[in-house]
């Protein structure tokens, strides 16, 4: 039998704020080829089945980081998981867990670009240099120290791993906290002790409870638990430190 | 501007209780637990006067303050944690003071004791 | 008029949901048999302290069979905190950097390992050593 003919059942998540109390599934058989992704099992839905499906996608190459949902549970970008890991199994497709559906498998993701907004996700320069002063020089170890935090896509999939956002949507998050932490690991950097206030915070670092779930999903490697963790080491050290230090610690 | 959490407090004795439980609590509870009252030690390993005679010394008092102390700071603050990972939220406070409460009677009683010896 | 009503799912029986999710929680509960574990010991101090009869009873007591079989569920538990705890800890601990090179997580974890061997049979020979 050829690719042509094999076919795939994929299990959706349909949820239309204006009907559904709640969300229900659908299932959809469609054509199976091997190097299609899930995401495009998706847009084959929309075009030749049901035009009313929606999910968000963009690049289809793992670096927009907007097609994430839940693939059989676990979550994924739906561009770099494939039918193949499945066939011939059923595929069930969820909207991304912990966030709130906006309509079938696009989510919420205000509270999300909120909280990223209240980090100051940018380099606020420790010392201002000017043109004729040439670039902001770092040494090889500089660069590793925030680097692999660097490459986050803004994806959700680390949210919707982690259970202590589900439990408490106050909790600034995995995705958030790698991205503060890439910012103050960076010799660039001079606004550590503004951002140390919400690491300090029990929204901060300390709503983590280390499950771990969130650098196993990351598709680009970023370890937001080694981040969020890394800075409990350094809430801490602030805390005790602001006794010992006249003038405090570095965030009072 | 958000309010900075006491966790550090608790984090800490929970970290060195955590590190106390992986490096010794495994052979500790071998050797009291399973190795003594089966007979693979000889019974005079844990005698009187032989786990008195340590505890008399300043090592062994310590040895013992960290051994008892510390994974109880370690146990309440899972076990306070994981009432809410469970969705336990009634008499949060009192399951709160119960927690560390039992830690810190299990701090004080042995340092009390371990000064006297 | 907004139509928009975003649904928030529940979060019943989580833990169940995800075997990572149940990994997670039988670590957490692993606290529970080093807890009732270091109460035993506080009691062997406090009889340690009352004298001799009363130490003697309380290593009576440990040759109960409930006891050894608390003893040995507890000891599984520990080996598992012990496992979970050295796989973390390279999270946690400040980034090692040696001549400009991060030292890798698994270098941190295998180091811990030994270091506990090395104490698990320190602590037994000082105990053996009679």
């Amino acid at each position: 039998m050829t690719d042509i003919e094999k076919t795939i059942e994929i299990e959706v998540m349909r949820y239309h704020p204006e009907q559904d109390a709640s969300p229900v599934f659908k299932t959809y058989r469609i054509p199976y080829a091997s190097d299609q992704s899930v995401l495009q099992g998706l847009q084959y839905i929309k075009d030749y089945i049901d035009g009313t499906l929606s999910f968000r996608w963009s690049c289809r190459m793992a670096i927009c980081g907007s097609c994430g949902v839940m693939i059989n549970n676990q979550p994924k970008l739906s561009c770099k998981t494939f039918l193949r890991d499945y066939y011939p199994g059923k595929i069930r497709v969820e909207a991304l867990q912990h966030l709130p559906i906006e309509r079938d498998l696009v989510i919420d993701a205000t509270d999300f670009i909120n909280k990223l907004e209240s980090i100051k996700p940018y380099i606020v320069p420790r010392e201002a240099r000017s043109l004729e002063q040439g670039e902001y020089l770092q040494t090889p170890e500089q660069l590793a120290r925030y680097e692999q935090f660097s490459s986050c896509i803004n994806c959700m999939l680390c949210y919707a791993a982690c259970p202590q956002y589900g439990l408490k949507p106050e909790f600034t998050g995995p995705g958030v906290l790698a991205l503060l932490h890439r910012y103050n690991a960076d010799s660039r950097d001079g606004a550590r002790a503004d951002r140390m206030q919400i690491v300090n915070a029990e929204e901060g670092v300390w709503g983590c409870t280390l499950v771990g779930y969130c650098s196993e999903v990351c598709p680009k490697q970023v370890d937001p638990a080694a981040a969020v963790n890394r800075n409990k080491v350094n809430s801490t050290l602030d805390y005790f430190l602001r006794f010992l230090m006249p003038g405090g610690g570095e965030s009072g | 501007m958000m309010k900075r959490s006491n966790e550090p407090v608790f984090w800490s004795l929970f970290g060195a209780g955590g590190v106390v439980a992986a490096f010794l609590l495994p052979m500790l509870i071998f050797i009291t637990g399973i190795a003594l009252p089966l007979g693979i030690l000889p019974p005079e390993a844990l005698a009187y006067d032989r786990i008195h005679s340590f505890a008399s010394g300043w090592p062994g008092k310590l040895f013992l303050l960290a051994v008892i102390s510390l994974p109880l700071w370690q146990s309440a603050h899972r076990i306070f944690l994981s009432l809410h990972d469970l969705g336990i939220h009634r008499g949060r406070e009192f399951c709160r003071w119960l927690c560390y409460g039992t830690a810190l009677l299990g701090t004080l009683i042995p340092l009390i004791l371990l000064i006297r010896i | 008029m907004s139509k928009r009503r975003p649904y928030v799912r529940p979060m019943d029986g989580w833990w169940l949901k995800n075997p990572y999710y149940v990994r997670y929680m039988s670590r957490e509960a692993t606290s529970l048999f080093v807890g009732v574990y270091a109460l035993i010991l506080l009691a062997g101090m406090v009889s340690l302290a009352c004298g001799e009869t009363a130490y003697n009873n309380w290593l009576m007591a440990m040759t109960n069979p409930v006891s050894i079989g608390f003893h040995l569920a507890a000891l599984a538990a520990a080996i598992y905190h012990t496992i979970t705890w050295f796989a973390v800890a390279p999270k946690v601990m400040p980034a090692l950097f040696l001549a400009g090179k991060r030292v890798p997580d698994i270098a941190i974890t295998t180091t811990q390992y030994a270091i506990a061997v090395v104490l698990y049979l320190g602590l037994f020979c000082m105990v053996w050593r009679v």
